[in-house]
């Protein structure tokens, strides 16, 4: 007996095999492009060779007499606003935010190689790219800029006459005058330039979108590769075309990937809309290149930072001060601006207990690809901030890097935690406050595992091999939710919308049930995760129950997902909406079974009368009765059809310690990452098979940051790393197995104690990996080095330091 | 990344093949692994493509009568690394693409593509190979070295088909090392050069030490071989003669390596790649 009391009796927790993935590892997955319609056209853009120009003329006569084209269109043909910016830096009084976004297709000029200026659309998309050919465009080239530190300069060329010094907003939040008081006051201080480099995002499938207008109910339906079809739907209306909102209805179907870059409002998204109904209603397809995507889907963190931390020789840090300047590109992706200020500056601190913090974020407009949210976004930008600041401060006092961290953790009876300088405080008085943590075992079980006591002795035997050893330690947090509607969505700080989630949940008459949410999975398995978690609230089995989304039509609003937000705050909106149901359920059973509601107790599928175990009704046949309805009693309604909206009230914080061990060839400098190790809190896990892959890809594309990526642009706008042959992404041949392990401290903010891991690998990797290579180079008294840590890079530094010729 | 349109044409035979491309702005393919990413960035556009893929007069890779070795051009990576008996083209070629590329990329379509970072032509011109080229106007056999003529060009005529690769024997108790700095992004070669070594009597006998990724062609670092030659083949004189890598060469330069450091790459790997073919 007690074997099948141990079984387990809930899913919840469970490693579940991802529901989704024998349709995806066999080819049976529904992406954009797998989607094809009747009568459906092609669209291509035609895209600036010039990261900075004036359009003088555009002849698209000859395309237009292309075979099997349909229309040409320029910037000039379409009578929509330009895309929304619908984040402005925000949170103190005084902000300005001098917004230039993208139109649908550009008019006079263009600010990046890559903005779009003219479409075609074709019978096939062969002849839609030939006949792009066909187009001549008049350019008037101008001097571009692609730094954001000379872009500021005098003289630079200016890209929007609203933007002076191509400024796009000057923001700061903190205690200034504490932090400069602490900082000048303070026994030490160290201070350094340090560049978090432009990366490019690589989904493993691009964007696309279709476009196509019913002529019949003058309707519109977008398909599109996204990871927000609800805020699409929002902003293509309201914002662009103007089309009212309910004769618009989007679709994601399957979105292979998407790391942030899908979040957002594209010019393509409204112009198939626009295509589609100038040629007739015939659906218009359009599907990005790898290419294209490099120029025309965001980019993610470029930040230069200026960084001051400060403390006593004892290991107490006691200021920080940083001044960024955060490249955002030729024009503002839809929430842009929230990411070098928000989701940045207001997560400095990490999990340190530091009395003055101050930061001043300047951002800026380059002739570069726009910036936007990239996984992590603008914690992974943060977190290499402190990381990197604390084994500075460490190596300037001398003292261990591990027991710098640990004098100033914040500590487990300090929770819940509210920075003293003000930086979890929004405009409108709104706080965040650190949830829960305890970042002391994290650390202490990461540095065992590594055995990092005996690192001396490991660091003298690589020497003996021509290698150097250096150990990295990233003890991040990570804030997910983009949450609560109170504090992202105050005046003139978030997006100035809620951030809130939905589910509903119907039980049909068979019991099979139907679970639908707001939140638009991108790969990351909330088929399955919500099948879980509703399973373990009703009792009802997980192969019974279909979880759906991705569609305006038969979802519940959502502002879908990134953030880490999907198990903090979609599956919250789910249990409580699985509770609605199970009251309703409560009070059905206890009309079936004579009983009084209140004497109903529920285990899993069964409700029973108290002290009666026999007398029971499970959630099917209550489903079966209730559905049916002949016997509902007086003032009762049919069904078991529950929607459920979940505002959480704090973001939540999920934390834990990464240690990276790298080799470097001495003589090439080539180096290797032999060892990771990484203990993770993510609070309680609702599948650990997926927090495990989670991490693993978390922590792959950090490490891709810190080794290897690196968008790289001519000083004339050319992107030089424009595909897979010159942007280095992570190949697990030059990966080692990782190590993980966990420490479970639940999250006090929602009823399933879980917090968020889709970008916590992201967040830590990149400064662990950064930490450990200048901890292998500082036997040559190096400090910094700003990555990516090709061999050139490395080597060259290895031979500045020699005094050599480098 | 949709190529321009094409006229494609299989050959029936060699000699189809040859009648095709004397037409003029034919272009030939047989794995397709190189021509094909140029066609869809239309970095080339063809008027036509002449398929030799089916033609097995193209194929074998084997042993030759007097001790050397022969390649069929249209052998595959695979083929090529199944059928080597050198550990050094084993090392080489296992570097090369993925799988799926080296089960469809050929032997004589690298050689003919001419990639100035790509490994087969450093690993051939140490080997001392041939190139044996067919024409409409006949055959002719060419050495490897000299017939890389600059990037992506080579001493074939338009007209000309590379049929096989072909050389003797290895000098008795030579062997070989293959080195290689991939690019972190494109796996090709940052540095990549092979060096065969054999000594008799206490001393270098032999040397061949050809480099790819460095200059414009794949070379033979002759100042490195003639150094090596006679000498005693120790560790000091390795990096003696390792110090003539790039001697005589415009050295690449680009956004993951410069010149400077290229350079100083070259002469690191190959005396890595001397010393491992001395058995160090």
């Amino acid at each position: 007996m007690t074997d099948v009391l141990d079984a387990p009796t809930t899913p919840l927790g469970q490693p579940i095999k991802r529901t989704e993935d024998p349709r995806f590892i066999t080819g049976k997955g529904r992406y954009l492009d797998d989607i094809k319609l009747q009568s459906m056209t092609h669209l291509a853009i035609l895209r600036s060779p010039y990261a900075h120009a004036n359009i003088r003329s555009i002849d698209t006569s000859a395309a237009k007499s292309m075979p099997g084209v349909h229309a040409v269109f320029t910037g000039a043909d379409i009578p929509y606003n330009p895309l929304p910016m619908a984040w402005p830096a925000g949170g103190s009084a005084g902000i300005q935010n001098n917004v230039s976004t993208p139109r649908v297709l550009a008019t006079d000029s263009v600010k990046w190689t890559g903005e779009g200026v003219a479409a075609v659309v074709a019978d096939t998309p062969e002849q839609a790219v030939d006949a792009l050919e066909a187009i001549v465009v008049d350019w008037e080239p101008l001097p571009a800029v692609v730094d954001a530190e000379k872009a500021l300069q005098p003289g630079a060329p200016q890209l929007h006459e609203n933007a002076p010094n191509n400024v796009v907003f000057e923001w700061n939040v903190g205690d200034k005058a504490g932090t400069d008081a602490a900082i000048d006051g303070a026994e030490v201080v160290v201070r350094q330039r340090i560049v978090n480099q432009r990366l490019i995002p690589n989904p493993m499938e691009t964007r696309g979108d279709i476009g196509w207008y019913n002529p019949g109910t003058d309707e519109y339906t977008v398909w599109m590769s996204s990871q927000t079809p609800h805020i699409q739907r929002l902003l293509l209306t309201a914002f662009v075309t103007g089309i009212p909102e309910h004769k618009v209805r989007c679709i994601s179907p399957d979105v292979g990937g998407a790391f942030g870059t899908k979040i957002f409002c594209y010019a393509d998204m409204a112009l198939c809309m626009f295509a589609s109904k100038a040629i007739g209603g015939r659906p218009v397809k359009w599907v990005e290149g790898r290419r294209e995507n490099y120029q025309s889907t965001i980019h993610g963190r470029d930040h230069i930072t200026y960084l001051e931390i400060a403390g006593k020789r004892d290991g107490e840090v006691t200021g920080l001060r940083v001044k960024t300047i955060a490249n955002l590109g030729g024009r503002l992706s839809t929430i842009g601006p929230g990411i070098p200020t928000t989701l940045y500056a207001r997560v400095l601190h990490g999990c340190y207990r530091i009395p003055n913090i101050y930061a001043e974020v300047t951002g800026v407009y380059t002739n570069t690809t726009f910036v936007d949210a990239y996984r992590g976004a603008g914690r992974p930008e943060a977190t290499y901030v402190i990381e990197r600041a604390m084994d500075l401060f460490a190596a300037e006092i001398g003292m261990d890097r591990a027991e710098v961290r640990r004098r100033n953790f914040i500590q487990p009876d300090q929770f819940p935690y509210e920075d003293p300088s003000g930086l979890g405080t929004a405009s409108g008085g709104a706080k965040i406050y650190v949830d829960s943590g305890n970042y002391e075992p994290a650390m202490d079980k990461a540095l065992a595992t590594v055995g990092y006591a005996g690192l001396p002795a490991q660091k003298e035997a690589a020497r003996a091999r021509g290698k150097l050893l250096g150990v990295g330690l990233s003890t991040y947090i990570e804030v997910c939710g983009v949450a609560p509607s109170k504090w992202i969505g105050a005046v003139g700080e978030g997006w100035g919308a809620a951030m809130w989630e939905s589910a509903n949940i119907r039980v049909h008459l068979t019991g099979k049930t139907v679970v639908t949410m707001g939140t638009q999975p991108q790969g990351q398995g909330h088929e399955t995760t919500y099948a879980q978690v509703v399973a373990d609230r009703l009792g009802i089995p997980m192969e019974d129950i279909v979880v759906q989304h991705s569609d305006t039509q038969g979802t519940p609003f959502g502002y879908g997902s990134y953030g880490s937000r999907t198990s903090s705050v979609g599956m919250t909106a789910a249990i409580k909406a699985a509770d609605k149901v199970r009251d309703k359920a409560r009070r059905y059973a206890a009309h079936m079974l004579e009983a009084s509601p209140d004497d109903i107790e529920i285990d899993g599928a069964e409700y029973r009368v108290k002290g009666s175990p026999d007398r029971k009704k499970t959630i099917q046949e209550i489903a079966f009765a209730l559905d049916l309805a002949f016997d509902a009693p007086e003032g009762m309604e049919p069904y078991l059809d529950e929607t459920a909206y979940h505002d959480t009230p704090n973001c939540t914080w999920p934390f834990g310690t990464h240690i990276a061990t790298v080799e470097i060839d001495e003589e090439t400098g080539e180096v290797d990452l032999v060892r990771y190790v990484a203990v993770d809190d993510v609070g309680n896990e609702i599948n650990p098979l997926i927090v495990a892959g989670q991490l693993h890809g978390g922590i792959a594309q950090g490490v891709g940051q810190a080794l290897w990526e690196g968008a790289v642009y001519s000083d004339d706008g050319q992107l030089l790393t424009g595909s897979m042959l010159d942007y280095a992404l992570p190949k697990a041949s030059r990966l080692p197995s990782f190590e993980l392990d966990k420490t479970v401290t639940p999250s006090p903010v929602n009823p399933l104690g879980v917090k968020g891991v889709g970008e916590a690998g992201a967040i830590a990797s990149t400064a662990a990996v950064a930490n450990a290579v200048i901890d292998a180079l500082s036997v040559y008294g190096i400090r910094h080095l700003d990555m990516p840590y090709t061999s050139q890079t490395v080597w060259s530094a290895i031979q500045a330091a020699k005094g050599g010729q480098a | 990344m949709i190529p321009a349109a094409f006229d494609y044409q299989r050959a029936s035979s060699l000699d189809d093949a040859l009648s095709a491309l004397s037409g003029g702005d034919a272009k030939v393919i047989a794995g397709g692994m190189s021509i094909l990413p140029l066609m869809k960035l239309r970095l080339a556009q063809p008027g036509k493509l002449v398929d030799i893929g089916k033609l097995s007069e193209l194929r074998g890779d084997g042993p030759t009568a007097n001790g050397g070795w022969e390649i069929g051009a249209l052998t595959t990576y695979s083929e090529a690394l199944a059928a080597t008996q050198l550990d050094f083209t084993r090392e080489c070629v296992e570097g090369i693409g993925d799988v799926q590329v080296r089960n469809r990329g050929t032997v004589g379509g690298a050689i003919s593509h001419a990639d100035p970072a790509s490994d087969l032509p450093a690993l051939l011109l140490a080997l001392d190979y041939s190139a044996v080229l067919r024409s409409s106007r006949g055959e002719r056999t060419v050495p490897l070295d000299g017939f890389f003529k600059g990037a992506f060009e080579t001493d074939m005529a338009p007209d000309e088909i590379l049929v096989k690769l072909v050389r003797g024997p290895l000098p008795a108790g030579a062997d070989g090392s293959y080195q290689k700095m991939a690019h972190p992004a494109s796996g090709y070669s940052i540095v990549g050069l092979c060096a065969v070594v054999g000594s008799s009597g206490g001393s270098i006998s032999h040397a061949r030490v050809a480099i790819t990724g460095v200059g414009h062609v794949a070379y033979r670092a002759k100042a490195v071989e003639s150094a090596l030659v006679g000498s005693d083949g120790s560790a000091s004189a390795v990096a003696s003669a390792a110090s003539h890598a790039t001697d005589g060469q415009d050295v690449n330069s680009d956004i993951y390596a410069d010149r400077a450091y290229r350079s100083k790459m070259a002469e690191v790997y190959v005396r890595r790649a001397i010393d491992a073919a001395l058995g160090r």
